[in-house]
């Protein structure tokens, strides 16, 4: 028995991918020979995961996050290592686990397309045997937090993609999972609709505690939810930690934004100009030199306001999508 | 909308009914919907019904017109007979409309099998379910059809009370029967993307062994010899024979008994293969 809600060790998974060349001659010799590579998408992983945890899950298209949430949620068989989510293993699928998760992968319809959702909710319950009481009272509390009273009586196919989603997430949670596998739950949303899930998913979370693990390219979605991130590239974890550590682990720079009283000065003495809005001057330093180049500016230059910061987390990932090695 | 909280306690324990309890309740759930689905494409399956009943009206042209050259009957099957027998071959078909082993490769390749094996139930019982709720709205349609089509063509049908009550059974046994056959058989799908040929090739196996193409007594000894070992005519050629033929009780009943034997072999394929396909399984389509 693991303290930890999610426990993942040296976790694993390969695929055999068929491969040929183009071509008539590639396909004829294809008959004879099939040629297979392997192809390690999650390459001995391990973490942690605390009870009530909100942890995002980064990484590239095909770094590995997907196939990670597909195991856990007992979709799929690890080639190698071990997990436990709530003390079960998930490849065994054993009732009782996949009663008490949930996995909701955006742009995916669980709903009869040409039903009304609450009918589909009427599934769930069956499948996983709700007690009426307990279902009505969850349904409406989910239907109220999510704001979709008039779009539950509508067939799914009549709904827009964001009014489906949110559908969508109240299906999955009607048996109140203690764990969510959120797989881009905001994928091709609007803003809107993205903050409504995203502060939905807050609230759940805070409301019964559960734990959550969220894979999104929408860092939007990741600071507003996650203190701790790990990071996955290549099937190897590149980091994992504080959200905000993230950026002093692997920056060499701070960002300086200063507002001058002589909008025109030349402050490319004092560090990479990225940005020039006005009066205002964005400047790339080196994070030793932060605290140097702030009081020169301080020192030498009719100051009206002044910003250091950590450069925006979209650039710190890409920064560490760009490496191949791991990092402690 | 006024809402009750739920209960904020956590972890929550969730009452869960007894196994076949619940299991009922899924089964019950399950059809309702598929009712419900199934009414809303209350024109497509009166365009699939129209369809499915060409394929035995030209039989029942066929050997109608062939008795009626050889003197009334062929092989002793007479115009009435023959009437009869494609007439409850249209109810026993529809019953027989199973999910298909092809439809396994769609299910994986759509991503849809992640939505079934998130559920805590396995997806057998889903199809079960399901296509067996969908039987309720094709027998609603079927019966216009069938009273079309005796007056058209007058078939000679005098069953016993137990022969009703034989084929009543006899008409859910070979649905259970042919979803086993096809869900093993879908089953492949785990192991090659290219399965329809197998799948052709057990579907000729069948029309011609089942009694679905002509009736079994019309086919060749070695043929019956061989059919008599295979499923096939369990699905078919036993529940038609069940209401139009003349069998007697003990053959009723052992025709029965056939159809659980196969039900259940057919479970076993599908529970072993399953084990082992889901091991396979790439979760691929999302």
């Amino acid at each position: 028995m693991s303290d930890a809600t999610v426990h993942v060790a040296q976790l694993s998974k390969s695929f055999d991918v068929p491969e040929r060349e183009a071509g008539l001659r590639a396909s004829a010799k294809s008959l004879i020979r099939r040629r297979t590579r392997k192809v390690k998408a999650v390459d001995e992983i391990s973490f942690d995961i605390a009870p009530g945890e909100v942890v995002g899950f980064l990484g590239p298209n095909g770094a590995g996050k997907t196939t990670t949430l597909k195991m856990l949620s007992g979709l799929l068989y690890p080639t190698g290592g071990d997990a436990t989510v709530l003390d079960h293993v998930p490849s065994k699928r054993e009732r009782d686990f996949l009663r008490r998760i949930t996995l909701v992968m955006g742009n995916r319809n669980q709903l009869q397309w040409d039903l009304p959702a609450l009918d589909s909710f009427e599934l769930n319950r069956a499948i996983y045997r709700i007690p009426r009481e307990d279902f009505l009272a969850m349904r409406d509390e989910l239907i109220d937090l999510l704001e979709v009273g008039d779009l539950v009586r509508k067939p799914v196919r009549q709904l827009s993609l964001g009014e489906r989603m949110k559908v969508e997430i109240v299906g999955s949670l009607l048996h109140r999972p203690q764990v969510l596998f959120l797989d881009e739950p905001t994928i091709g949303l609007d803003v809107t609709m993205q903050k409504r899930i995203r502060s939905f998913v807050a609230e759940y979370n805070e409301r019964y505690g559960a734990t959550v693990l969220l894979t999104s390219h929408y860092m939007a979605d990741v600071e507003a939810l996650c203190e701790r991130v790990i990071v996955i590239h290549h099937g190897s974890i590149l980091f994992d930690g504080r959200l905000a550590e993230l950026a002093s682990t692997f920056t060499a720079h701070k960002t300086i934004e200063v507002a001058l009283e002589n909008g025109r000065a030349d402050l490319s003495a004092y560090g990479e100009i990225t940005q020039r809005d006005g009066d205002v001057v964005t400047l790339r330093v080196p994070k030793a030199e932060t605290a140097r180049v702030t009081a020169r500016l301080l020192a030498e230059h009719e100051v009206l306001d002044l910003n250091v910061e950590d450069p925006p987390i979209e650039d710190v990932i890409e920064l560490v999508f760009a490496q191949e090695r791991p990092q402690s | 909308m006024s809402v009750r909280p739920a209960s904020t306690e956590f972890p929550v324990e969730l009452h869960e009914a007894g196994r076949v309890r619940s299991l009922s309740g899924l089964y019950l759930a399950t059809m309702r919907m598929a009712v419900q689905t199934q009414i809303q494409y209350r024109a497509a399956n009166y365009f699939y019904m129209f369809g499915m009943i060409a394929e035995p009206v030209i039989y029942l042209v066929v050997w109608t017109t062939i008795a009626d050259q050889q003197g009334g009957s062929v092989q002793g099957l007479t115009a009435g007979y023959f009437a009869a027998y494609y007439i409850v071959w249209t109810l026993v078909r529809n019953m027989n409309v199973v999910f298909g082993a092809p439809y396994w490769e769609h299910r994986i390749r759509e991503g849809e099998l992640n939505r079934d094996l998130l559920r805590p139930v396995l997806p057998l019982h889903y199809d079960i379910a399901y296509f067996a709720g969908w039987k309720f709205v094709v027998i609603l349609f079927w019966i216009p059809l069938a009273v079309g089509l005796s007056l058209v063509f007058e078939p000679t049908l005098d069953p016993r009370a137990f022969e009703i009550l034989v084929f009543a059974v006899a008409i859910w046994g070979a649905y259970l029967l042919r979803t086993m056959l096809q869900e093993s058989l879908g089953m492949l799908c785990f192991w090659t993307t290219r399965g329809a040929a197998i799948f052709d090739l057990y579907m000729t196996t069948e029309l011609l062994l089942s009694g679905r193409l002509v009736p079994l007594p019309l086919m060749p000894d070695w043929v019956q010899d061989i059919a008599q070992f295979l499923p096939f005519q369990y699905a078919f050629f036993f529940p038609i024979e069940s209401l139009v033929g003349d069998l007697s009780n003990a053959e009723l009943l052992r025709g029965l008994a056939a159809q659980l034997l196969w039900i259940l072999i057919g479970l076993a394929i599908f529970r072993l293969a399953w084990r082992h396909a889901i091991k396979r399984y790439s979760a691929v389509g999302g």
